[in-house]
């Protein structure tokens, strides 16, 4: 229907854009009426989103002439992003936006780095930086995940780990449980996402290769890499990051001084 | 150097606060081998405060503990955690069998405790047989009596009681504190009780420390302090 009203590429765009708002915002709207309150987070996020992803097309559209050592730098920049957005999940843990970016740079950025090195990422501009993104928000998202679980379960099992250091337990293993439990739940997006390849959902990456001329068996192979590169960036994210938490939060007396009030 | 060899505990103006909240200040008292303390005062007083800092569960701000004669900074905190053990008022069970709450502690050094140890130690506090039961199914004061008996399998030099009779029932409460007397009085161990019931602190204590906001307000032998009220 939208195609026959608008003829123009970018006003179709900005008319699929007002629909897709409209049907998330209903789905907000549908939880209200349950209790359940995300207007203003929802409608903050999405229209962060809208704004950064077009200025990122602008980027690109700039990227194309920039020469390739630049995509350092913005790499570089998304790994502080990510970081910074990552760390509010962690509210309370001393030193979360330092923690978050450190893992997010040493997880995803070392998958990175590696993977360009053995050629299996394009170290041209236009690919290492949109295949490098993935990594880095999907680092996000689980750090994330990791970081809040990790924090939800410390407070409130904050008895439990006492009692294992008052018995002698050193901090390692006192919230062990809580680190592994963490690790795992952040994790479950990345799982699915791997497990349920070509079944359930057909990646956007494979369809502009295919698009853009590639062979389908080739491009649904590099789909699968993308996949166990983001698996793996994640997971080393969420590993780093917790460690990071479990150092933090801490004294060197092995005194737990992460509390529900601070939090 | 040994600060006092007869007090096996010994608080030295200890106190802690947290930004200007001040939850004790200048506590002073020494408890010798094989007495108990009870540590009494209303709620809010800072007896589980102080309770904390003998187990360095959190760290002085002011003062220290000597244990045994030592600063007790000096030791390592895992092993003056072991040797000074904690009840604390809920029993934090760990999922698994009662066993292997015993075994938790004696494992943290790479050390693993015979069946017979088990089976002596969970007679000690009445609950023979409950071995390889799980801790789910254990009533409140069955779950007390375990959490006393993994304390107990640390071998400690002295025994930290939080309250532990104050979340049972009357029935529970009776039997917790049977267990209590027969292990730590008629065991010879030291022991420092926190209770707000002073009828249960001249039941089981020799001497008393009185908290009114985080500070002492009295301390003594039981029956002086007792007089004073």
């Amino acid at each position: 229907m939208l195609t026959r009203l608008f003829h123009s590429q970018l006003e179709l765009g900005l008319a699929q854009a007002a629909a897709a708002f409209i049907t998330a915002f209903a789905v907000v709207i549908f939880g209200r009426r349950r209790g359940i309150h995300l207007e203003r987070e929802t409608l903050i996020a999405m229209l962060r989103g809208i704004v950064q992803i077009v200025a990122v097309g602008f980027v690109l559209l700039a990227l194309l002439q920039a020469p390739n050592w630049s995509s350092g730098f913005l790499l570089a920049g998304m790994i502080v992003a990510a970081g910074s957005i990552s760390a509010r999940r962690a509210k309370g843990i001393p030193g979360a936006f330092r923690i978050s970016v450190t893992a997010v740079a040493l997880g995803a950025g070392s998958v990175i780095a590696f993977m360009t090195g053995l050629g299996v990422i394009n170290a041209a501009i236009t690919s290492l930086v949109p295949v490098g993104s993935m990594l880095i928000a999907n680092a996000m998202n689980t750090n994330g995940l990791a970081l809040n679980r990790l924090r939800s379960d410390i407070i409130g099992k904050v008895g439990e780990i006492e009692t294992a250091l008052a018995l002698g337990a050193d901090a390692k293993t006192s919230v062990a449980p809580y680190m592994q439990a963490s690790l795992e739940s952040s994790l479950i997006p990345a799982i699915d996402s791997l497990r349920s390849l070509g079944i359930v959902w057909i990646p956007g990456l494979m369809a502009g290769m295919l698009l853009s001329g590639s062979r389908p068996i080739y491009a649904a192979i590099y789909q699968f890499v993308v996949l166990a590169m983001i698996f793996a960036a994640s997971g080393l994210t969420a590993m780093i990051s917790a460690l990071l938490v479990r150092k933090r939060i801490f004294s060197p007396a092995d005194q737990l001084i992460l509390r529900a009030d601070a939090a | 150097m040994p600060e006092n060899s007869a007090a096996i505990l010994k608080a030295d103006h200890l106190g802690r606060s947290v930004g200007t909240r001040i939850l004790v200040e200048d506590i002073n008292f020494e408890v010798p081998a094989g007495r108990v303390l009870a540590i009494a005062g209303p709620s809010g007083s800072g007896k589980t405060s102080l309770l904390r800092l003998l187990n360095r569960l959190d760290e002085p701000t002011a003062g220290t503990v000597y244990f045994e004669g030592f600063d007790y900074r000096s030791i390592a905190a895992r092993e003056l955690r072991r040797k000074i053990g904690l009840v604390t008022q809920r029993p934090f069970l760990f999922p698994g069998t009662v066993a292997d709450n015993l075994r938790f502690g004696p494992a943290q050094r790479g050390e693993s405790i015979s069946v017979q140890k088990i089976d002596e130690l969970l007679r000690r506090v009445g609950l023979e047989g409950y071995s390889s039961r799980t801790v789910t199914n254990l009533s409140g004061g069955e779950a007390q009596r375990v959490s006393f008996a993994r304390t107990l399998a640390n071998s400690p030099s002295v025994l930290l009681l939080d309250e532990p009779t104050s979340a049972l029932d009357e029935e529970s409460r009776v039997g917790v504190e049977a267990v209590i007397r027969n292990t730590v009085v008629d065991s010879n161990l030291t022991c420092v009780l926190v209770t707000h019931d002073m009828s249960q602190a001249v039941r089981l204590a020799q001497s008393a420390l009185v908290l009114d906001s985080g500070r002492v307000a009295r301390y003594g032998l039981i029956t002086e302090v007792l007089h004073a009220y």
